[in-house]
């Protein structure tokens, strides 16, 4: 079997065995049509009927099965996807006929008349659909978007950024995550894409908040720790000095993941943090978590 | 709990759903119409479908009101040929999109050849999705355009009960009644339908198979219409069943019928909705109703609507 074959058979089953037996065998039908299909209207009609047919129930995966998921491919996390959203990229995926090229442009075609469930569920399938290379400036559209929901799809939970997007793009899609407030800890990658111009950008960010009065999420300064130039040391100095509980362990934070020594030096004059850090008391998960 | 049945919500602001949310407006239907202005291009046709299925059901979610959409070719734009037929071919891929109620609005404008070609063209498409149907019934030469619009259902073959004849007055009522259709009334301020006078029709007429709604669009029209005449309707005395039934229950039983809207979905929507699309009213969740006061936030001291 082809990924993409492994994948949607790995779905299929996710959802017929959460269905009753008449809804399972109406997907079976449904997957064995778009498989077969000539035309693009079998495809469309089933997305469009699946949450109907297949309710839009929790997928609620058991451990084995996220675990099934993470072996299928790396970094492929469903842990909160839902029954018509497994179902439709499992339908998505049967159209592949092995061209990668004609399989983007049926997704692109599909996401132009999506409706938002549908654009949701395209997006999560990203780290799923063949030729991922061809479907970068469709997943920086959605990183684009104005629903935040739709953006969530692109970054959250998803593989798909860390491995195809640019550094313009990566650093973007943070920055947006943040301006957006949504937490940052469910984008994966964020150590490995951290950057300098990225750090910079994010700084400037906080400086605009606090000039205009307004709060800078303590995950901000997540990106900025591996990367710090002497003015962000300058402002991690600063929220040690005069943040809240969270923004100073999440400078700390920061300052630990940095390896200038200057950040060294500066984090010893924090032992009530120091300590704890190194001791794998505070973590980046925590702060999304509030 | 209010239905606003008829809501052009894509040219209103925030400020609105602000209102409609504070007056006890739980979810509206957006029918597919024309923009003031025609469209001369299918692919800005495809853009206003998908924002109607897609970014406007969002944003009305943010505000705490479920958001639902009917599609169609609208009479207006159904007079430009080339834009018509296409249209009629990316219609079936919309009909069945999340929260699409019916199809709609069809109908006739001025009652022209091509408005009635892609009137029944809809009616078959409707048929064959089992799906309802809203009619936008002319603003000129009404009441021949109403009678004309139900025999062409009637032809093609459609359960009335399947069908909601808009934009009603006392002229027409009576008919759409007998016939078996459902009546909506759209409450207009300065124009059309003032909602003293539909105080007056359910006053006669009762409540079965009658329900109003705002048709709040770019024009000078009022979101919150359909509050404010529930509350006239409470102090001129109607029965509190009945108002139930004009402004929230007959539209909910009319457009139900697509399978695609449900109390359910702002009393006790699906999780996946919950986290991702439904800001829902605190009020609402865990299926409780909420208390409506004698005077409604936001509804001002004057409810005519003239």
């Amino acid at each position: 079997m082809s990924p993409s074959e492994r994948a949607c058979a790995l779905l299929t089953r996710w959802v017929v065995e959460r269905v009753p037996a008449e809804a399972a065998a109406w997907f079976h039908t449904q997957l064995a049509a778009v498989a077969s299909a000539v035309e693009e209207k079998p495809l469309y009609l089933a997305l469009g009927w699946a949450p109907r047919r297949l309710g839009k129930a929790d997928l609620r995966l058991s451990p084995a099965e996220l675990a099934e998921a993470a072996a299928l491919r790396p970094g492929f996390d469903p842990i909160d996807w839902s029954v018509d959203q497994a179902a439709r990229v499992a339908l998505v995926l049967a159209s592949f006929d092995g061209d990668p090229q004609r399989f983007k442009q049926r997704l692109e075609t599909l996401f132009r008349t999506a409706d938002i469930g549908e654009t949701i569920a395209f997006y999560r399938g990203l780290p799923l659909y063949p030729g991922p290379e061809l479907l970068v400036a469709r997943a920086r559209e959605g990183a684009r978007s104005a629903m935040r929901p739709v953006f969530e799809a692109v970054a959250r939970r998803n593989p798909y950024p860390k491995e195809r997007f640019d550094e313009h793009a990566w650093n973007h899609l943070v920055l947006k995550a943040l301006f957006i407030g949504t937490t940052l800890d469910p984008i994966q990658g964020l150590e490995e894409r951290a950057n300098p111009r990225l750090a910079r950008m994010l700084c400037d960010y906080a400086h605009e908040r606090w000039a205009a009065g307004r709060p800078v999420s303590p995950e901000l300064w997540r990106c900025v720790g591996p990367h710090a130039d002497d003015g962000a040391l300058e402002d991690l100095a600063r929220v040690l000095d005069t943040g809240s509980g969270e923004e100073r362990k999440a400078a700390a934070l920061a300052l630990a993941s940095c390896p200038r020594p200057e950040a060294k030096a500066l984090l010893a004059r924090y032992p009530e943090l120091e300590g704890p850090i190194a001791r794998g008391e505070i973590r980046w998960a925590a702060f999304a978590q509030g | 709990m209010y239905l606003d049945s008829h809501t052009h919500m894509i040219s209103r602001t925030t400020d609105d759903y602000e209102r409609m949310a504070a007056a006890g407006v739980v979810a509206c239907i957006e029918p597919a119409f024309w923009l003031g202005q025609p469209r001369t291009h299918v692919g800005t046709y495809i853009d206003y479908l998908s924002m109607i299925c897609g970014f406007e059901r969002f944003r009305a979610g943010q505000f705490g009101l479920r958001h639902y959409c009917t599609v169609g070719l609208n009479p207006k734009e159904a007079n430009n040929e080339e834009l018509a037929e296409a249209v009629m071919e990316i219609l079936p891929r919309y009909a069945l999109k999340e929260g699409v109620v019916a199809i709609g609005e069809i109908g006739y404008d001025e009652q022209s050849e091509l408005e009635d070609r892609y009137f029944r063209r809809q009616l078959e498409l409707a048929k064959e999705l089992d799906l309802p149907v809203m009619i936008h019934t002319p603003h000129r030469d009404k009441k021949k355009g109403t009678l004309r619009s139900m025999d062409v259902v009637r032809e093609h073959g459609l359960d009335p009960s399947w069908v909601v004849i808009d934009h009603n007055n006392e002229e027409t009522v009576e008919e759409v009644l007998d016939r078996g259709f459902w009546a909506a009334f759209s409450i207009y301020p300065f124009t059309k339908m003032g909602n003293e006078r539909m105080v007056e029709i359910v006053r006669r007429y009762g409540a079965e198979r009658i329900f109003c709604d705002s048709a709040c669009d770019w024009g000078i029209s009022d979101p919150l219409a359909v509050p404010k005449t529930a509350e006239l309707m409470r102090r001129a005395g109607i029965p509190e069943e009945q108002i139930r039934k004009v402004t929230y229950e007959n539209p909910l039983e009319a457009y139900g019928k697509s399978g695609q809207i449900k109390e359910e979905d702002w009393l006790n929507p699906p999780p996946i909705d919950q986290r991702l699309l439904y800001m829902g009213n605190s009020i609402l969740r865990g299926g409780q109703e909420p208390r409506i006061e004698a005077k409604t936030p936001g509804l001002g001291e004057d409810l005519r609507i003239v």
